[in-house]
């Protein structure tokens, strides 16, 4: 892509269907939402409402076997930050972020913006907002890994 | 049986999605959250790719009562936008661009990086749990 040396909007654009057709078939076959954060906090015991467990758990598993049978196929390269920490740090935000803002990047960006949910709409700009003040502070920063 | 079926067959379409379009790398997440580098516009992409068949979806679902494989539809009711919303959608955003990783990638990546998305998952598990008993006791929410 011109000026964007490193973007994949083909590849992009095709996994984002793939995605959008995934989450409508959980939608228009069990009548539930395709939201990740959700599915996880019902696997665990941790969230009241949402899907059946082992709907959650169907779905969920399903997530690395869609991306093994890529990986063996065609290959997909995942470049994670060295710190382990860092990573962990991470994760305890997201979690807590998820849980307290009721959806995450499926459940408010893809089935709640397609929905023009003010809701997800107001959740998605924000944690649009603070993933990119976030990863500025961290470049001028020099912690960026 | 066939509910499980169709959630197993959806999650694992999501999985190759999320691979097949660069998503599970975190460093391409970055690079799009990373506004002051060599910025990467594909996740863009990749959620105008997501959002139409979603938007399909939703018009099938306004003219149908019921799914294919389960008596009603839950959608999220109408709630209003409050801090927690707010909040809780900003700590996302702190801990994702932090990473570059979300929880759909993250559990995707078991299978590609084992360790570094396990311990993410360990840690969002932790973070799912204290808000279970931090946020969620003091109000009967």
């Amino acid at each position: 892509m011109p000026g964007f040396p490193h973007a994949m909007p083909f590849e992009g654009f095709i996994g984002g269907l793939m995605i959008g057709v995934a989450a409508a078939i959980m939608l228009l076959g069990n009548g539930r939402i395709a939201g990740v954060s959700g599915m996880f906090a019902r696997i665990l015991g941790l969230s009241t409402g949402g899907p059946p467990w082992a709907i959650a758990l169907f779905f969920t598993a399903g997530l690395p076997l869609g991306a093994g049978i890529v990986a063996a196929s065609v290959g997909v390269k995942a470049s994670f930050p060295t710190s382990l920490s860092l990573i962990a740090v991470a994760g305890l935000i997201v979690g807590i972020g998820t849980r307290l803002g009721s959806g995450c990047t499926s459940g408010h960006g893809v089935c709640g913006l397609s929905r023009l949910s003010p809701r997800s709409i107001a959740a998605t700009a924000t944690f649009m907002a603070t993933g990119v003040v976030t990863v500025t502070i961290m470049r001028l920063s020099g912690v960026l890994l | 049986m066939r509910q499980n079926l169709i959630s197993l067959a959806s999650g694992t379409l999501f999985g190759a999605g999320l691979a097949v379009s660069g998503m599970i790398d975190p460093a391409r997440v970055r690079a799009f959250l990373d506004v002051t580098d060599a910025w990467d516009p594909t996740l863009a992409f990749v959620m105008a790719g997501a959002i139409l068949p979603m938007a399909i979806a939703w018009f099938v679902v306004r003219r149908r009562s019921t799914p294919i494989a389960a008596e009603q539809f839950h959608t999220p009711a109408t709630s209003p936008i409050d801090r927690r919303l707010i909040g809780g959608a900003a700590l996302f955003g702190i801990g994702w661009g932090i990473v570059g990783l979300c929880p759909g990638p993250a559990i995707a990546a078991l299978a590609i990086q084992p360790l570094p998305a396990l311990i993410f998952i360990a840690a969002m598990a932790l973070g799912a749990a204290v808000h279970r008993f931090a946020f969620t006791s003091r109000r009967s929410a």
